[in-house]
This record gives C-alpha cells, structure tokens and sequence, in this order.
C-alpha cells in the first residue's frame, strides 16, 4: 500500500511525460513542415502587470493532453484514498511500519538503504501532500485548459509529488535530501513552466539559488552526523544523540558544540525552503508560476517540509537548546516580517504568498519552543486554508482575465459568489475564527509560545499575537479590495465569470477541510491524545503541552481580540473610509515604500551579495581568464607565434645572395660553437 | 663469371643507368611521339630496380659501395618515390603541354645518383651520387624553360647547390687531411682520438648534408624552388631525394663517426631544432600550397633527425620509420595539389581549397586524413613516425630536443588543420576539374595508408628496426 501511495504519482510523471515527450517530437516535425509559422503567434507583452499565461504561444494542445490530465489525477485520488486509509491505520490503529525496498549506497562505512518510514508524523504529511495534490491535479484540469503543454505540467506536478512522498517516507537523511532536491526541482521547473516569461525564468533560478544556500547548510549537517555518529539512519543516528550531548565538533580551532552545530546547519536547509527570515526572497517571486502550483508546492507541500523536517528530528533538537532557540527566533521573526510585508502589497497571489511566509514561522515558533505536534497541528490546517486560498485567488484571476492586481477588482461577489464564499471560509481559518481549523493550531501556536522556556519564547508570543492582528487585516483587505466596493475595472467586471466545476469542486472540498480539519483533531495534535498519536515518531516533552493548557485566559482570547481588531480595521478602512488608507500611506511615506518594497531585502542582498559577486565573476572573467589565462595562454601565444612567423617570412627576401650568407653564417656559428665550447672532449 | 659477379652489389643501378640511356637514344630518334612510352619503361624500370634493389644479398663492391639491410630498406623507398613521381606527371605535363622525354630520363639518372648515395661507404662515392643525383635536381627544377620562376629556382638551386657541395667538399677534404683516409671504417678508425681539425671537416660535410635535405640554416632554396618548380617536380622534390639525403646522413653519422657522437649530435640537435621551429613558424604565414609545403618538409626533416640525434639503432630505426611515412604523406598530397585545376589552370593557394568538404567529399576527406596525419595527430600513421622519434629522444636522454620537438608540432599542427578548416567550413568556391586516374590511385593508397596504419604497423617497423640494427 505505502509503495503503491509514493510511487504511483511517478508512474503517473513517466506516463505523462512520455506522452509529453512522444507530443514534441509531433510537434517539432510539424515545425519543421510548417517552415516556422509559430514565429507570427508572439503576442506583444505587457509589462505593466503580472499576468498568468496571459502571453503563450497560441498552440494547438499537445497530443494526449487528456489523457496525461485523466491518468496523472485519478493516480493521485487512488493515492489519497489509500493515504487516508494509512493516516487512519497507523494514527488510530497504530501500525507503526518501515518498509524496505532496496540497498541504495554501500561505500565503505556509509551504508544507505531506501526504505519507507512509516509512522504517524509520516501518515499526517502522506495526507496532506496527496489530498491537496489530487485536488490541485483537479483544479488543473479546469485552470491550465487553454494551456498547450497540460502533458508536461501534469508530468512535473506528479513528479513533485513524488518527490515529496519520498520526502516524507524518507528513512534516512539521504533519502530525505532526495526528496528535498527533488521537491526543489520540481519547484524550479514549475515556477519556470511558461519559460518564455523572463520573469519566470528570473524567479525560477532565484528559487533554485536561494535554495542552495540552505541546501549546503542540509548537506553540511548531514555530512557533520554521519561524522559524529557513523550512520545516517534515523533510527541509529536518534539512537546515538543522547551520547553526543557535550561533545564538540573542531573546525580550525573552534570547538562547536557537535548537536548545536548539526542542528543549526540542519535548520539552514529549512530556512531555504520554508523561505524563512533572510532566505525568504524566493518564495513571492515564485509566485510567476502557475497558481496550482503556488497552491500545492509554495503554500501546501513543498515549502512546510522545512517544518517536516525539524519535526523528524526533533530527537536531535530536543538535545540542543541552543537551537531551538534560534529556530523560534527565526520563526517569530518571519511570521511578523512577512506580515507587515503583506499589509502593503497589490499583487493577490503575492499577498497570500507573504501570508504562507508569515504562517510559516508560526509553525517554526512551534517547533522552536518544542511543540512540535502543535507546529503538525498548524501544518496540517493551513495546508488546507492556504492551498483555498491560493486556489481561490486562481479562480479570481480566471474571472479578471489573468488580471492579479487587487487595485483593479472589487464588486465581485455577485459575480462569483461561490468562489467569494469560499474565499471567506479561508479567510476565516486563516484568520482563526473560532471553531475553524486555524482557530484551533493558531491559538494553540502562540499558547506553546507563551508556554515555552527558551530564550526567545516570549519574543516569539508578542510577535506571533501581533502578526495575527496584521494577518486578519490583510486577508480582509485582499477579501474587501476584491469582492466589495466598486469595480475598478468595469471591462473586466463585466465579463467576470464563475469558474467550471472542475475548478469549484476542489475549492468547496478544501472549504470543508479549512473548517473540519481543526476540531476533530485538536486532542491528537494539540491536547491530551498526543503521546499515543504520535508516539515514536516525535520526541516532545509533556511539559510544553501541559503548560500550554494552564495559560492565562488572557492568552487564550488574545488571538481572537487581535483577529477581530484586524477585522474591524480593514473595514474601517476598506468599507467605510476607503479614502483612510491612501490618506495614510500619503503621511507615512517611508514606511510605506519600506513595507512595499519588502523591507528593501531585495535591493539589500542586490547591494551587498549579486553586485560583488558580479563584480568578482566579472573580474576573475575579464582580468582573470581573459587578460591573466587567455592573454598569457592562447592569445598571447598566438600572438607571439604570428610575430616569430612576420619575422621568420621576413628573412625569405628572394635574393640568392642573402640565402648564400644565410648558410656560410649556419656554418660560422657551427665552427665557432666547437671552436670554444663544444670541441673535442 | 667471377668477375662478372663482382658487379652484382651495383646491378639495380647499372640497369638504371643502362636503361636510362638506352631510353635517351629512343627518345631521341623517336622524338614526341615515344614520350609516352618513355614514361611507361621508365616507370616499369624504377620498378624493375626497386625489385632488384629487395632482392640483392649483403655484400659490397670494392670498399666505396656496400649493400645492406639499411641501404635495400632506403632504395626500395627511394625508387618507388621515383616512380610514383613519374606516374603524377604524366597528366600534368600532358595537359601543360611540357611532355618531354628527357624529363622521366632525368629522374632515372637522379635515382642511379640515390641508389649511389644510399650504398655510399666512402666520401668518393658519396660525393659521386650527390652529385649525380643534384645535377639532375638542377635541370627537372629548370625544366619549364619559359617560365622566368622555373628557371629562376633552378638558378637558385644551382648556385646554392654548388656552394654547399664546395663546403662539402671541403669538409671532405680536411677529413681526409685528419684521418687520411676516405672509407667511413677508417675514417671511423681515425676519429678515435678527433682533433679539431675532423671536427671542423665534420660541420662542413654536414652543412653539405644538411643542404641536401633541406635542413635549417641550409633550407633557404628550399621555398623558392618549391614554388618556382612545375608541380610535379616540386613533388618529386619532397620525396625520393629526401629519403637519399637522410639515408647519406644516417650513413656517415653513425657508420663514419660513431667515435664521436657527442661532437656530431650537438650540430643534429641544433638543426633538427632549427628546422622544426621554423618549419612550424613560417609555414604558418604561407598562402601558397606549395610554399607550405616546403616549410611543412624542412619540419618533417628535423622531426626525422631527432631520430638520429640520439645516435643509437632505436633512433635510426625512429628515423627510417619517419622517412617511410613522410613519404607516403608528401606523396598523397601532392597528388591532391597536383589535382587543384581549375578552368584549366593550375591554382595554389590555400583559399582554393575553400568548401572543397562539399564540392568533393572524397578528396576533401583523404586530404583531411593526410592533413592530420601530417599534424601528427593519433591514431594516423604520422603519429606514429613522431612518436618513434621522440621515444628514442627520450630514451637518449635529449628530454629538451624531445620537449621542443612536441611544442613545434603543435604549432605546426596549427597550418595543417587551418587546411582542414577552409575545406569544412569555408564557403566553397569552384569545384575542381575531375581528379586524372592515377592521381586519385596515389591518393587513395596513401590516404588509406596513413589511416590504416595503426591497425598493422608491424610490417613496416620491424623492417626498419633491422635497416637500422644493420648499421650497428
């Protein structure tokens, strides 16, 4: 079953690839036939907007689109109901289970095996990567309808998921940085699948660079337990780290305590793909990729197994507190950070997108103060919410024609009140209404944080309470700016159409989920149930838990007073005083641009990382291989070498009389060689 | 019968020599209508003698003229070089109207003068063969008499040639003088104890030598006469008497001083390096096919003397193996040259070559061949005369001759490739006029020579390893 839930998504990347594949070759044959008639289709681009899709090349669809579409999504349903049935078996029932498939790597001391890991922290992301796939697998059918490549899409979508069930399964760290670079390829692939965008383009080597970074912290960390502990089983590796505590890690004379420093390079590879403080710069940009994709991979999946990540090794955070530490301050930092961020921006997708940012480090604030089952928690809702939201948006962009800028919506909840219902119901979780699922993981997030004992705990409370007033400000203000008021854009309003039900159905599915999916789980994630949920899989203190449920009353509404402030002030400001928020960016000038411009991180790392490295490739390129390599090496030689030959050609005047002194002069310097220095001997 | 027998050492020359003036009377009775069957019994009598020249055992005639594996090894090569010039000219001259019965008379008289000059064992009969074999090198350079570059590279070879003979006489003479004796076995004997006086005549014979095969600061006519020389002759040039050359400096070198290596070897490393780098150098400046080929020769001859500047039978053999597959490499392209005809005239620059990939894939392929094979480039058969050479470099301990002689070569690989270049990737101009027979049958035994060499080198290198172990 759980071999059949993981690669069952790649047979379905092979299958739909090949039909990619077989599809260009058509297509590349007709070109030739067609003697480049494409070339006339270029529409002219409008660089004022960020449009999805809005300049393809008008195409006939690929040979096989449907079928690509029917086989990769009902591979992706049979995978979600087994996962289901998984998630009920081993969470409920209680079948823990490794599953191994084959010897990968045998060299010498390292010894790796691929094997799936099941357990109950397995079976909840199992859950969550195939429901909400499936569904955007669904909701792709609808959305990428006009798009010629749908087979390629649907093989690099099917593929992720693959990746990111391998991720999820993975029984050591090799198998989970497998996963972790294939989620990460089929990240930049996706966000580069329209590669005839520049911007695409941009944002897809910007992911994937970004990416290494945090990468080459994982690997480093990796590398430092298989140094420490000979193995980089989990099991061997969760074994062996109550030894290593006190132990150091010498690195040129400095004496790194080993478990902080694995750790810490550890949580570098999360920073990278949950786009957290100071990595997060790719995450908006990713936004250029199709909507489904930003719903599944950077709001669902992909961008929470940095929180997966942590939450498999919580056995080795557990032993370093020092890294905890930071983890809750990275996590606090973003989840404000990226909010403030939020309030300002016009583009719908990016808005969710800070949003996914911000929730983000709500999760990790979890996970720093070592409640990592309530990080699960919060993982497990927002999936749900987030991917709603993203997929509404979807819908909404749809609606304007591929128009993303919130400036030119309003008044569209008559025209799409489905979508705007569900849009709310999102909203709402998001915003942790209570009795919705964010209500329940939300609350219960910045409780653990009021509760937890690192050094940045509490930094971490007043960060996440006040990112939640400005989380509900800016999801009302998306809410208010799009489906309220009067339309901006009276052309595109009146052509404003609801969505298929190819596009709905997935929508009112994860709309269920975004209000189910908190209540009956709040006892296994956040309450009295956690230990024999999880058992093995996570290693969680009791006492976080316990004192997370004797918290001051005060704490426990203060979330839901800032979710209302919020509220109140972006209707005050959206409904009733829409002219308020112009008047103010107009005083705040300052803090305006800096929120807009997103704390100017871009032109910061352009400034002081992009620029002297241009700098440098352009130095070591120009001085170094062109006037140093090239100038003393090839060109240089050659140069000389056409000089000896000039001067060469020159002796050969043509006149006899010179050839004739040419030799007597050969003889001369013969004789007169032996004369003094090479005579007999 | 005794006596009778006493000639057979020298019977492929005598019946060169016979031949040659029993085909001089023909020709001159018969007049132009016989010049086709000139060349024909010329061509069979080259033949005939490189047979003859196989077959002869061991032995000697008096003490001036000796047969040996080294010297059946050199004439073979050398009288096969003879005939397959003869066999390119023949259309060439028939279509330039120059059809001459003295001409394939000439090159028989110049091959008895080789076959003299291989078997050479003393200085009277070296000087003999060179000069037989030159004064018919002056006349075929001449041979277009209307042609003011014709005669001026016969005039140049002529006035050059007879300066180097007099140095080489000279140097004969004071050999002479020093050891009083002319046989390379006393001459041997009497440079055990070597004066300076040997050794100044050594530098002068060996300028004379070195003049013969074209070899740097002697290499000056060697351009000029290229160019200025009908093409076939040009072609003929660069093959038979080279190998002559080489055989008469292998010859003394190494059966006439082998007392005094280190003092000979000094004046091998100098112009073997000379020739290689200026080979390669100037022939990268060259537009003229011809020019180019002629530098391309003066650096095949000191690639072939690095051979013999380690002085031991390895280097000899290296030397011998060179010589073997330079001459198979000159004679292709030549024919290839000698097929660039274009609206009925001749054409020599390097640019006429442009596009020739798709004009003639054929020939533009075994030019290739041949090109890399000059270059020196794996697995082609001129790889493999490089790399005899610079093995037994190194086995003699001369890394920088070795080190030098490996930078020349890809230098001059550069010239070779430009070729090679403007065949494939130039637009093409013109084709050429359709390749003449035999043209094509040169060119495509020594374009299939030169590739498939490396798949049964054996033949060839075990021939020359024992030519080279007979002189030792």
């Amino acid at each position: 079953m759980y071999q059949t839930i993981v690669f069952l998504p790649l047979l379905g990347a092979i299958i739909a690839g090949a039909i990619a594949l077989y599809g260009a070759r058509l297509r590349f044959a007709g070109d030739v036939a067609a003697a480049g008639h494409d070339h006339a289709h270029a529409a002219p681009h409008d660089a004022d907007h960020t449009h999805d899709a809005h300049d393809a090349p008008q195409e006939p669809a690929a040979l096989g689109s449907r079928a690509a579409e029917v086989i990769t999504t009902s591979f992706l349903f049979i995978a979600m109901v087994l996962s289901w049935l998984a998630f009920a078996r081993v969470g409920f029932g209680h079948y823990d289970e490794r599953v191994a498939l084959f010897g990968w790597i045998v060299s010498g001391d390292l010894k790796i095996d691929w094997a799936l890991r099941i357990d109950t922290l397995t079976a909840v992301m199992l859950v969550v990567v195939t429901t909400v796939s499936a569904l955007v697998h669904l909701y792709s059918v609808g959305y990428m309808a006009e798009e010629p490549y749908r087979p390629r899409f649907f093989s690099y979508l099917s593929f992720f998921t693959f990746a990111m069930l391998a991720l999820v399964t993975a029984d050591n760290l090799a198998q989970l940085f497998f996963g972790w670079e294939g989620v990460g390829l089929a990240s930049y692939l996706l966000i580069g699948f329209w590669y005839y965008k520049p911007e695409a383009n941009a944002a897809a080597i910007k992911a994937f660079v970004v990416n290494r970074i945090g990468d080459f912290g994982f690997a480093l960390g990796i590398f430092a337990v298989f140094m420490m502990t000979g193995s980089i089983d989990l099991d061997t590796v969760f074994a062996q780290a109550p030894a290593l505590t006190g132990k150091t890690i010498d690195f040129f004379g400095w004496h790194a305590d080993a478990l902080t420093l694995i750790c810490l390079l550890l949580f570098m590879g999360a920073m990278g793909k949950s786009a957290q403080f100071l990595l997060h710069t790719w995450l908006p940009d990713a936004m250029e990729g199709p909507t489904p994709v930003s719903a599944l991979i950077h709001a669902a999946t992909m961008v929470t197994a940095g929180v997966f990540m942590v939450a498999r090794l919580s056995p080795l955070f557990e032993l370093a507190p020092n890294a905890a530490a930071f983890v809750t301050l990275v996590g606090a930092t973003t989840a404000f950070f990226a909010a403030t961020v939020g309030l300002v921006q016009n583009d719908i997708k990016r808005i969710v997108a800070y949003s996914t940012c911000s929730q983000l480090g709500y999760m990790f604030v979890a996970m720093g103060v070592g409640a990592y089952s309530v990080g699960m928690f919060h993982l497990f809702t927002h999936a749900f919410f987030k991917a709603l939201l993203f997929l509404g948006s979807g819908s909404v962009i749809m609606a304007m024609h591929h128009e993303q800028d919130i400036r030119k919506m309003g008044g569209l909840r008559a025209k799409i009140p489905f979508t705007y219902w569900t849009m709310v119901i999102g909203t709402l979780a998001l915003t942790g209404f209570p009795l919705t699922a964010g209500y329940f993981s939300k609350d219960a997030i910045i409780e653990a944080a009021y509760s937890g004992k690192n050094a940045f705990a509490f930094y971490a409370f007043l960060m996440t309470v006040a990112a939640a007033c400005l989380t509900s400000f800016y999801s009302w203000r998306l809410i208010f700016k799009t489906f309220h008021g009067e339309p901006h854009d009276k052309e595109h309003h009146e052509a404003a159409h609801e969505s298929p039900p190819v596009i709905l159905i997935p929508l009112g599915a994860l709309a269920t989920g975004s209000i189910l999916a908190g209540l009956p789980f709040k006892e296994y994630f956040a309450g009295h149930h956690i230990e024999e949920f999880f058992r093995e899989s996570l290693k969680q203190s009791g006492e976080i838990v316990e004192a997370m449920h004797h918290v001051p009353i005060v704490v426990v509404w203060l979330p839901t007073l800032m979710m209302s402030t919020g509220f109140l002030i972006a209707w005050h400001f959206y409904i009733r005083r829409p002219d308020i928020p112009v008047e103010l960016a107009r005083q705040h000038d300052v803090l305006y641009r800096f929120l807009l411009n997103k704390w100017y991180f871009d032109e910061i790392y352009d400034v002081l990382i992009v620029r002297p490295l241009l700098w440098l490739g352009r130095l070591l390129w120009k001085g170094g291989d062109g006037i140093v390599i090239d100038g003393l090496g090839p060109d240089g030689v050659s140069a000389r070498v056409l000089d000896v030959t000039r001067n060469v050609m020159r002796l050969q005047t043509g006149y006899l009389y010179h050839y004739a002194f040419a030799m007597l002069i050969g003889a001369a310097l013969l004789i007169t060689w032996f004369m003094f220095a090479g005579g007999p001997h | 019968m005794k006596e009778l027998l006493a000639f057979l050492p020298i019977l492929p020359e005598i019946a060169l020599a016979v031949g040659a003036m029993g085909l001089l009377m023909f020709g001159a009775y018969g007049g132009e209508r016989v010049v086709t069957t000139i060349q024909g019994l010329s061509v069979v009598l080259l033949i005939f003698a490189a047979v003859l020249a196989a077959m002869l055992p061991d032995s000697r005639f008096g003490t001036s003229f000796v047969v040996d594996e080294f010297a059946r090894f050199l004439k073979v090569l050398a009288f096969l070089g003879s005939a397959v010039a003869i066999v390119m000219s023949l259309d060439y001259l028939a279509v330039e109207k120059q059809q001459k019965f003295e001409y394939p008379i000439l090159i028989l008289l110049s091959t008895v003068g080789m076959g003299m000059l291989i078997s050479a064992n003393d200085l009277i009969a070296l000087y003999l063969g060179l000069e037989l074999m030159s004064l018919a090198l002056y006349v075929v350079a001449a041979s277009n008499r209307d042609s003011i570059r014709s005669t001026e590279a016969g005039l140049k070879y002529f006035v050059l040639g007879a300066l180097s003979s007099g140095m080489l006489l000279y140097g004969c003479s004071l050999i002479y003088g020093f050891t009083g004796t002319v046989s390379f076995e006393g001459i041997a004997e009497g440079s055990k104890h070597p004066g300076i006086g040997l050794i100044f005549g050594l530098v002068f014979l060996f300028a004379g030598l070195c003049f013969k095969v074209s070899a740097v600061p002697f290499h000056m006519w060697t351009p000029d006469v290229y160019e200025g020389a009908p093409t076939p002759v040009t072609a003929f040039f660069a093959a038979a008497p080279k190998i002559a050359g080489i055989a008469i400096f292998v010859r003394v070198a190494v059966g006439a001083f082998h007392e005094i290596v280190p003092q000979w070897q000094q004046i091998i490393v100098f112009v073997a390096i000379a020739s290689m780098v200026l080979g390669a150098f100037a022939a990268i400046g060259q537009r003229n096919i011809k020019r180019l080929m002629a530098y391309s020769s003066i650096g095949h001859m000191g690639f072939a003397l690095v051979g013999l500047a380690s002085g031991t039978a390895v280097g000899v053999q290296g030397v011998l193996i060179y010589i073997a597959i330079y001459l198979a490499m000159t004679l292709g392209t030549f024919a290839v040259i000698l097929a660039m005809r274009r609206n009925g005239e001749m054409v020599e620059e390097i640019g006429d070559l442009a596009g020739l990939s798709r004009s003639n894939p054929p020939l533009a392929f075994l030019l290739a061949i041949l090109l890399f094979s000059l270059a020196g480039i794996p697995p082609l058969a001129g790889f493999f005369a490089k790399f005899y050479v610079f093995l037994a470099a190194i086995e003699a301990g001369l890394y920088t001759l070795a080190v030098i002689g490996v930078l020349a070569s890809v230098v001059g690989a550069y010239y070779y490739l430009l070729i090679v270049k403007i065949m494939y990737f130039d637009e093409p101009v013109q084709a050429f006029q359709p390749m003449p027979g035999e043209l094509k049958a040169v060119l495509g035994v020594t374009g299939l020579f030169n590739l498939l060499f490396f798949v049964y080198p054996a033949p060839l290198i075990e021939a020359a390893s024992a030519a080279a172990k007979s002189l030792f």
